[in-house]
């Protein structure tokens, strides 16, 4: 472990004070084991307590601190400062309104979450104990449900930014895991709202959403999957 | 500023502070019940910290190898170190089933058996495999089901809100002053019936499992509120934490095989607990560590010992422990296919809390007298489920479990009842914790005070206690608390101000430290996680009783005439494994 120089560049935007987004340079010492959220607590704790940013758990569950490093969408918990270099710049995600800094409103994200019924729905009643599922059933959904909605995703793809009525990756992915939930008896609900030009079609496999997922997840094989549930019920 | 009351005043039946598993799983249980539920948290409730565990949730479902409830009972007042209170365990065990079944029922992705069944792992002082899990992400997958759930039953949530003052008087609880953090703004929230669901206080020390977002804000408000903590001294060390980080590697590695070696490449835990090894509960797993990295033989003579997964094989790793592999290869670019992991031990789960009964009510006194109209649950309680030291997997069961028995008798109540009237100057409180941080004219800052005070519980506060070390710690908290007078921030604007945030919870902090530090020093013996080098042996006789704390005229007073409630069937034994 040695201490380094960096040089971190930071998009600020202070609301109330800054008219539009600039660039603000740190230049700091660090350790060189150090992650992104190290650095950005480095500055907010030493240099500048006005810096304002997402963080929670540390250990890439919570999904708070997604950003875009050198221009990448990362969790800032879990990405070492060495596979950038000495040179950072690190920003909001993308397609999203700013609040403050590199915290950005994700309500309308979690509000399109709502909007694919997220829940597992059911016409039977359920057992005394729990149902049935194989190990190959839920296999079908085993990576979809690690999403934790970070909205890496939706920051990288094409399809959302010039659209904000689009669904989204990270929806339809929520999509896809209940309605190849085995247990679940909502798909036909669910599949008349991803069906729409601002559902399921409005994916165009770029690739981005799993390049940027922080858990692997592929995300548009899945989508692909559920474009092909789609038009079979509908034949 | 100015309260513009129909922005911010809001009136509520039920107000739940806190969006893991507890406060969700209350609300949830309120929402159905037709009453309006709002969820306060400080972070979108995805983001709670029940979403950091791993290994599994507790029931004897038996699904693998034969269990019982009497088992999993006598198993948790054991690991408890006989200062549990058995009629607490005794509900616990009986909900279980029932807690596990209704998470399938809701879409839970439990893992599974060949037969489709909930699939369970062996896990520390269990005495059968009890844990149903879920890969290695139990926690996030309970967390995000609950979410959902949340959301289809219309629970309110006002996310990104920081809690600053309980209202509290007369025994009453009346409501709470918040604070926006994304816009800025005091809220009032005035409800018939309040749940502390705030999670544990493990952000008091440096090396730590926990989330920036646990610094017991509840537990430190109802100190500030003039209630009682209780058992605050008991705080669980991890055995594996991720070298210099601390956060979590799940006892789910242990579960499913893993070993711990020292610098010798020996399972040392034959030492200290040959029947059970590696799987003895936590504080005798932790201990065994810092005892080998003491005495010289932590890796390379260093701070650190081996969690060994290799011989488990890549399938396994990859299929039980996916979550653990990533963490030890994003952080310390250790493949554990390949390479063993360095682990120490780290600051992991708060046993102490909030003190309540069975129906979660909060008490005030030893009496059990209770606080009309104001509850808690999960890891800011103490109910005491967990005594001394917790089990792995009872966590997750006991904020889901208390989650919902809480928003059971929160619904009653609120039907019950109606609201109580607020004080004449509600926001007087919280109004003057931030005017003081904005209009201050000290020059100290926040962080430098929480790196000493983190840097120091994990010095004097860890795994082995001395009476000296314990002295010094106070000393030095009453010297922080005395430069936090002069704390002010940088950021005097609005919206999203973390540093005004962190200021505030630095109050908290240090508020509940000093607790933490004057209960295990009047504890003069060693039960569970609170060892003691001085009073190495547990002694049944002066100390099976609960610590109870206030903070009276500025000074911490405490009382031990809170017995424990002991079946005759489960009298206290010597604790072996």
């Amino acid at each position: 472990m040695a201490m380094i120089d960096i040089s971190v560049k930071i998009l600020r935007y202070q609301p109330g004070k800054d008219e539009k987004p600039h660039w603000q340079v740190f230049n700091i010492a660090v350790e060189d084991e150090s992650t992104i959220l190290d650095v950005l607590n480095e500055i907010h704790w030493q240099h500048d307590g006005t810096l304002a940013y997402r963080r929670s758990c540390r250990s890439s569950i919570c999904g708070s601190c997604a950003m875009k490093v050198n221009g990448r969408n990362v969790l800032a918990c879990e990405t070492p400062i060495h596979r950038f270099g000495r040179k950072l710049k690190i920003e909001p995600l993308s397609g999203f309104d700013i609040i403050k800094d590199l915290v950005v409103d994700l309500d309308p994200f979690f509000a399109k979450l709502k909007r694919i019924r997220p829940y597992l729905i059911l016409d039977k009643p359920a057992p005394d104990k729990e149902f049935v599922q194989s190990p190959e059933q839920l296999e079908q959904i085993g990576e979809s449900t690690l999403c934790i909605l970070c909205a890496a995703c939706s920051a990288a793809c094409p399809s959302s930014w010039p659209n904000s009525e689009y669904l989204g990756p990270a929806a339809l992915l929520k999509a896809y895991r209940f309605i190849f939930d085995s247990r679940d008896d909502g798909a036909d609900q669910r599949i008349e709202i991803v069906n729409d030009k601002n559902g399921v079609w409005r994916c165009h496999t770029i690739f981005n959403c799993v390049e940027a997922c922080p858990k692997k997840i592929k995300i548009t094989e899945y989508l692909s999957r559920l474009k092909v549930k789609v038009v079979e019920n509908s034949l | 500023m100015k309260i513009d009351e129909a922005r911010n005043y809001h009136k509520i039946d039920a107000v739940i502070v806190g969006a893991g598993l507890a406060g969700l799983r209350a609300a949830l249980e309120v929402a159905k019940s037709g009453l309006a539920a709002a969820v306060i948290s400080k972070v979108y409730p995805t983001r709670s910290h029940s979403g950091g565990a791993q290994g599994g949730i507790a029931a004897a479902l038996a699904n693998v190898s034969e269990d019982s409830l009497e088992s999993h009972m006598f198993d948790t007042i054991k690991g408890s170190d006989y200062l549990a209170d058995q009629d607490i365990i005794e509900r616990f065990v009986n909900e279980a089933l029932k807690t596990v079944y209704e998470f399938e029922h809701m879409g839970v992705p439990f893992s599974r058996t060949a037969d489709g069944r909930i699939n369970q792992r062996p896990f520390g002082g269990h005495s059968s495999p009890r844990a149903c899990f879920a890969q290695d992400v139990t926690g996030h997958v309970l967390l995000h089901t609950l979410y959902e759930q949340c959301l289809q039953h219309n629970v309110l949530f006002f996310n990104e809100f920081q809690v600053l003052s309980l209202l509290v008087s007369d025994d009453v609880s009346r409501g709470l002053v918040a604070w926006d953090i994304r816009n800025g703004g005091l809220h009032i929230f005035h409800a018939r019936a309040v749940l502390l669901a705030t999670g544990g206080y493990g952000r008091a020390w440096k090396v730590t499992s926990n989330a920036h977002a646990n610094t017991g804000d509840g537990v430190a408000l109802v100190l500030e509120a003039g209630l009682p903590l209780e058992d605050m001294e008991f705080v669980q060390f991890h055995p594996t934490g991720l070298y210099k980080h601390g956060i979590l590697l799940s006892e789910a590695a242990r579960g499913e095989g893993a070993y711990i070696l020292n610098d010798k490449g020996e399972r040392f835990m034959k030492t200290y607990a040959a029947a059970k090894m590696e799987l003895a509960p936590r504080d005798v797993v932790s201990r065994a560590e810092q005892t080998e990295i003491n005495e010289g033989r932590g890796i390379g003579g260093k701070d650190y010992v081996y969690l060994d997964l290799r011989h488990l094989g890549r399938q396994k790793i990859l299929e039980r422990l996916p979550q653990i592999y990533d963490l030890a290869l994003n952080y310390l670019k250790v493949d554990g296919i390949k390479e063993a992991i360095p682990i120490q031990p780290t600051a992991h789960y708060s046993m102490g809390g909030i003190p309540a009964n069975v129906r979660t009510e909060v008490i005030k006194d030893a009496a059990g007298t209770v606080v009309k109209g104001l509850y808690t649950a999960g890891e800011a309680s103490c109910l005491s489920l967990h005594g001394a030291n917790r089990l792995g997997t009872n966590s997750l069961q006991d904020a889901a479990t208390f989650g919902r028995i809480a928003g059971i008798h929160m619904s009653e109540f609120c039907r019950e009842n109606n609201f109580s009237g607020l004080p004449a100057q509600p926001l007087e409180i919280a109004q003057g914790k931030i005017d003081r941080l904005w209009n201050g004219q000290g020059k100290e800052r926040h962080a430098p005070i929480r790196e000493k005070l983190q840097e120091n519980m994990t010095k004097y506060l860890g795994v082995f206690r001395n009476q000296d070390d314990m002295l010094k710690m106070l000393v030095m908290i009453k010297e922080l608390q005395e430069r936090y007078r002069q704390v002010t921030v940088d950021d005097h604007g609005d919206v999203f101000n973390l540093d005004l945030i962190e200021a505030l919870e630095l109050e908290n902090l240090l508020s509940f430290s000093e607790v933490i530090v004057e209960g295990a020093l009047a504890r003069q013996e060693s039960r569970g996680a609170h060892f003691r080098n001085d009073f190495p042996k547990r002694n049944d006789g002066e100390w099976l009783k609960h610590t109870l704390a206030w903070r009276r005229d500025g000074k911490i007073v405490l009382d031990f005439s809170k017995g424990v409630v002991i079946y005759p069937q489960y009298q206290p034994q010597e604790r072996k494994y």
